[in-house]
């Protein structure tokens, strides 16, 4: 285990980001993704990052996964750059599609990162099973991803991002192309999954009640370009119900959230 | 089995369009024949020679079967006589140059998805490889590699290797490029080396269209096998025995070889599939 401590003994972050700008060169003109973030992520958070479409949340996460590279700033995960930090497979990813590889069996897919660490037979098993058990889906190992339910088959790219137990969990929008009712259920697992496992989470999302209800902090964007508007604190007790999305505190924190947005002109046509 | 009444409806409307065809074309020389015998003659007899004619313009699917099953059960399968041995004849240039063919195909593939210079070099001469009549190829070829001193298999299996490699290089490009950008992303984030995300998912991804061209390509390679077969004046293989059959008049000779050619084409196109079918059998939802 790494530890959340630096060399100093002080907290630091495990995502520290400075002034970080990223700018895409489009045939006509330059377009501002993202324009002067700052944000830490501490080690244990669950950190959403909601706004609409355009905000540039997506291109954060991709940034922090070393997917696109930012254009100004700087951006550190415990220390690293993020290429240093992806090629020591510091981070699981979970794409806004599941991504399974068709002609592999679940418990093939979860075994895919694992083969390409190189870990032996025997350790790819024993931690297939146990990522499988913690998504709930023992018994279901030895079929094909068309076999399963959209929800299900998300799932299993949560229990592959965590296979090689990374300590950072970046996710894009995993439950948006799921109905609400799935959505619930799947909300919940992960809520409890985060709780177990004590992963540091940064989470993509379009809803305001998904981002309360999973969150320790949530980060409010506003598009073109992408700035971060809000940081807002969601102190809720970590052990989550979906019956607490009833309670004033959740409408309060909700609220919070909805008034950022609209600052940002998120409602505005 | 609802498929099988209109297949026999127009297997059926077939045949009595052959046998039709066979009295139009076969009646001149009947004509004249039964004229020149000199006694007479009924419409009964007419058909009768029509349709069993010795040297017929068009031979009957009768005449043909029993061509075949002499030439199948009266001669042992090593003899030149029966067709089996030119089948086998041309099947083994056929799969050597299949073979050849694939690898050839596989590698030019694999260059021009991994640098793109390649494609720009080659690809317009691949295609252009394919634009030549292999009419006019073969006889070049055969010459060359005789005069090298390659004689027998070799030459016709290049032939065919020519023909084949095409359709493998088109739909191997295009499979190992079918991938979905967001399973190269989860590749990336796994940090896997340009060998990993060959193998565990560009050829993975890539086997369904390769399989398609495969099918392709066993059947063109068998054409080539046969066309190489023509210009030769190859003593063995089915295009030697079509070469003999139109040299002697021996229309049925030439019909029978075509439907063991076609009976062969077909036995390697469903080898092809059942190699398939065992690989990548359970990885899509049955359609």
């Amino acid at each position: 285990m790494e530890s959340p401590s630096n060399a100093h003994g002080q907290i630091s972050s495990i995502v520290d980001i400075q002034n970080l700008s990223l700018t895409f060169q489009a045939a006509d003109k330059p377009v501002v993704a993202l324009d002067n973030i700052s944000l830490q992520i501490k080690a244990g958070d669950f950190v959403s990052l909601i706004g609409p479409s355009g905000c540039g949340k997506t291109t954060l996460l991709r940034a922090i996964a070393d997917l696109e590279r930012p254009t100004g700033g700087s951006l550190k995960i415990n220390g690293k750059t993020p290429e240093e930090a992806r090629l020591s497979r510091a981070y699981g990813y979970v794409f806004q599609a599941p991504a399974l590889y068709p002609w592999r069996t679940v418990e093939r897919n979860v075994m895919l990162p694992l083969e390409i660490i190189g870990l032996d037979k025997a350790e790819r098993a024993r931690r297939t099973a146990e990522q499988l058990d913690l998504v709930g889906l023992k018994g279901f190992e030895k079929k094909f991803p068309w076999q399963l339910s959209g929800g299900m088959q998300q799932r299993v790219s949560i229990a592959r991002a965590l296979s090689f137990a990374p300590e950072l969990l970046l996710m894009d929008e995993p439950f948006g192309a799921l109905d609400e009712i799935t959505r619930d259920h799947l909300n919940l697992q992960l809520a409890e999954l985060w709780r177990r496992t004590g992963k540091t989470c940064v989470f993509v999302t379009h809803s305001i009640s998904e981002a309360v209800f999973l969150s320790t902090r949530i980060v409010v964007m506003s598009p073109r370009p992408g700035r971060i508007l809000d940081i807002i604190d969601c102190d809720l007790p970590r052990e989550r119900g979906l019956e607490i999305r009833e309670t004033a505190q959740f409408a309060e924190i909700a609220a919070r959230v909805r008034h950022g947005l609209k600052e940002g002109h998120s409602y505005d046509d | 089995m609802t498929r099988t009444l209109p297949v026999l409806t127009v297997t059926l409307v077939l045949f009595v369009l052959w046998y039709a065809g066979a009295i139009v074309l076969n009646g001149p020389q009947v004509t004249s024949m039964l004229e020149r015998s000199g006694s007479a003659w009924t419409t009964a007899d007419f058909i009768r020679e029509c349709w069993n004619m010795g040297r017929a313009v068009l031979p009957t699917p009768h005449q043909i079967v029993i061509d075949l099953f002499h030439s199948l059960f009266d001669y042992s399968p090593t003899n030149p006589r029966n067709i089996l041995f030119h089948a086998y004849v041309t099947a083994s240039s056929t799969l050597v140059g299949f073979i050849v063919g694939l690898v050839v195909g596989a590698v030019l593939a694999v260059g021009i998805v991994h640098m793109r210079t390649l494609e720009s070099s080659l690809m317009p001469w691949v295609i252009m490889s394919q634009t030549v009549p292999i009419l006019a190829i073969a006889p070049m070829l055969i010459v060359i590699l005789g005069n090298m001193g390659f004689t027998g298999v070799v030459p016709k299996a290049m032939i065919s290797a020519y023909l084949s490699f095409f359709p493998i290089t088109i739909g191997l490009v295009k499979g190992l490029r079918s991938i979905d950008p967001l399973q190269l992303d989860l590749m990336r984030t796994y940090s896997a080396t340009q060998s990993q995300v060959f193998w565990k998912l560009r050829l993975p991804a890539s086997l369904p269209f390769l399989f398609t061209s495969l099918k392709v390509a066993v059947a063109i390679s068998l054409v080539g096998a046969i066309v190489a077969e023509l210009p030769t004046g190859a003593v063995a293989g089915l295009g030697a025995r079509l070469l003999t059959g139109s040299y002697y008049g021996q229309m049925v000779q030439i019909w029978s070889t075509l439907v063991v050619a076609a009976v062969l084409s077909l036995a390697l196109v469903w080898a092809v599939g059942a190699v398939q079918r065992a690989t990548v059998a359970q990885s899509k939802a049955p359609s």
